[in-house]
């Protein structure tokens, strides 16, 4: 129960941080200031200090926060999607096309999420929308797999066989009576993927691919912070705190939420 | 036995065969590779014969299969950037990704069993309560922030360890440390649960009935049964293991194969990309193979069917 409490004010916490960050911010996250730059914690007006332009700390780390949000959620949604409906279909169709969809999610988790992602956005691009885009495509492989199975145990339940026998449709038996069903795995995987997309994100852009600088990325704001690691431990302690206690209350809210829908997926 | 063997050996015969597919498809994805290599200002009168001399200018199935035929020679092209066979620069990292990795997983098998097994022996005491503790926390650490903050503390303030490179025991600690915390959060958790699913079980009531000692019990009869799903997961996370190699290597200037790929693809070397991307995808999928085949020793029914 705690631990739930815990999970869910972190996570309201950094949207309520995302959504107010204009509100929040003590300072535009890229006006720089070369007078006052690489100020410790605690110098006034800057709560957090400035980085090496002399840029507010506190208003990136703000601003970031609505970044990383808004990469998990177009993430989540996306694969979410994608995985979800191509699960739903090889499950409930089980001829060919599904088996190939199937093996080609085995050869797709043959390597490494984080490699995958990577090498795609160098593929396809630096920038915002495309490390959405690999995320999304190096990630659908989970749904479609978990969905796949649920469905499959679903459709033999007699519900579905009764509603066959009224003459029900295969997309209408699909999408009103199988779907409904796996709808809370569906939520569950996505709680518990959502804190590996944001990491994810920031350590690609921390090697220096997906969101480039100036952005307030929580990522490449510690790639930056490397260079300074000796004189300015701070650039890289607050980042780094904000990206750990997202994940952490994600994680939390995540595992309540798969505790209370389906036991069964407990890891 | 046999035919299972056999059975799993051809599937990952199929599984390394398509990831290679996979890597070709990676290839033309890239865009023109000549346009990659040559400098802007070139002729188009240049580009067609480059593009003549390279075979690009075939039908795809042919590159395919000129692509098949050089790598099954272990030829994936030379690096653009060091002027060398890609597969060789691959080959002569791997040895010390294969040590930080192996040494994260002695780390996580010494640390995190005996923390899971601890935590499901004496649940809810003050151990098991501060293992789960640790166990989320390091599971929503980022490494590479962790990575950093352990640099700051041990190698800046206290200079102890030393930043980063090879050379001694120093030099594998904290990147060792850095790689296994989130492999062994997850395989403490699961020790944990499968340790009290199999301590509820009747053979262990059994066990203990018949007079058996503590350790005998929880050694020989709960453990051996909670041991396949943790194996299974270490197994599968093998793959996250190489992927965290990846940026463990960078924040520690190891010079593993993780930060040749991440070097690689910095400098768009592709064909040093291709060959360590294949490289991690067959490595795991023959830990994976391994890991299946360890399961006919955890069980011997595994061996009958």
């Amino acid at each position: 129960m705690t631990r739930r409490a815990i999970g869910v004010g972190l996570t309201l916490a950094v949207i309520v941080a995302a959504l107010a960050a204009p509100w929040l911010a003590p300072h535009d996250p890229a006006r720089a200031d070369f007078a006052h730059g690489l100020r410790p914690p605690g110098t006034p007006g800057h709560p957090l200090g400035t980085d090496q332009l002399g840029r507010d700390l506190l208003a990136r780390v703000l601003y970031g926060a609505r970044l990383a949000l808004f990469i998990g959620i177009c993430t989540v949604a996306a694969t979410a999607v994608v995985g979800g409906l191509l699960g739903l279909v090889t499950g409930f169709v089980e001829r060919w096309p599904s088996a190939v969809i199937m093996r080609l999610a085995d050869v797709q988790l043959s390597f490494p999420f984080i490699l995958l992602a990577m090498t795609i956005n160098v593929i396809v691009g630096l920038g915002l929308r495309n490390i959405i885009l690999s995320l999304s495509a190096a990630g659908w492989v989970v749904y479609a797999r978990v969905v796949r199975g649920e469905v499959l145990s679903v459709k033999q339940r007699d519900f579905v066989h009764a509603a066959a026998a009224l003459g029900a449709g295969r997309a209408r038996l699909l999408f009103r009576h199988v779907l409904p069903n796996v709808a809370p795995t569906i939520i569950v995987v996505a709680s518990l993927q959502f804190s590996q997309f944001i990491v994810a994100e920031a350590a690609i852009s921390f090697l220096g691919f997906g969101v480039q600088p100036p952005t307030p990325a929580w990522g490449s704001m510690l790639a930056e912070s490397r260079d300074f690691l000796y004189v300015a431990w701070w650039l890289a302690a607050f980042p780094g705190a904000a990206l750990a206690l997202t994940a952490l209350g994600v994680n939390l809210l995540g595992d309540s939420l798969r505790d209370s829908f389906d036991p069964k997926l407990r890891v | 036995m046999r035919v299972y063997l056999l059975a799993r050996l051809a599937q990952t015969l199929l599984v390394v065969f398509l990831s290679f597919t996979a890597v070709f498809g990676l290839v033309r994805l890239t865009g023109d590779p000549v346009l990659l290599f040559m400098p802007t200002d070139i002729q188009a009168k240049d580009v067609d014969e480059f593009r003549q001399r390279l075979g690009l200018n075939d039908p795809l199935a042919l590159q395919y299969l000129r692509f098949l035929g050089s790598a099954l020679r272990g030829d994936f092209g030379e690096s653009l950037r060091y002027k060398r066979p890609a597969m060789g620069l691959v080959l002569d990292r791997l040895p010390a990704t294969l040590l930080l990795a192996a040494t994260a997983v002695v780390l996580t098998l010494v640390l995190a069993v005996p923390l899971g097994i601890i935590s499901a022996v004496r649940r809810d005491t003050f151990v098991d309560h501060a293992g789960t503790l640790a166990t989320v926390l390091g599971q929503a650490v980022p490494g590479f922030w962790l990575g950093l903050m352990l640099i700051y503390v041990f190698s800046v303030q206290l200079r102890w360890l030393p930043t980063g490179g090879t050379g001694g025991v120093s030099n594998l600690v904290m990147p060792s440390i850095v790689l296994a915390v989130f492999f062994a959060a997850r395989i403490t958790r699961l020790t944990r649960s499968t340790m009290l699913d199999a301590l509820g079980e009747e053979f262990v009531l059994t066990a203990r009935a018949k007079g058996l000692g503590a350790g005998r019990v929880i050694g020989k009869h709960a453990l051996r049964n909670a041991a396949i799903p943790v194996l299974t997961l270490a197994g599968l996370e093998v793959g996250q293991l190489l992927g965290g190699a990846v940026i463990t290597e960078t924040i520690f200037a190891w010079p593993g194969l993780g930060r040749l790929t991440v070097q690689a693809l910095l400098n768009r070397d592709f064909p040093v990309v291709l060959a360590a991307v294949f490289v991690t995808s067959v490595i795991y999928t023959l830990i994976n193979l391994i890991v299946d085949l360890a399961y006919g020793w955890l069980d011997p029914r595994v061996r009958v069917a």
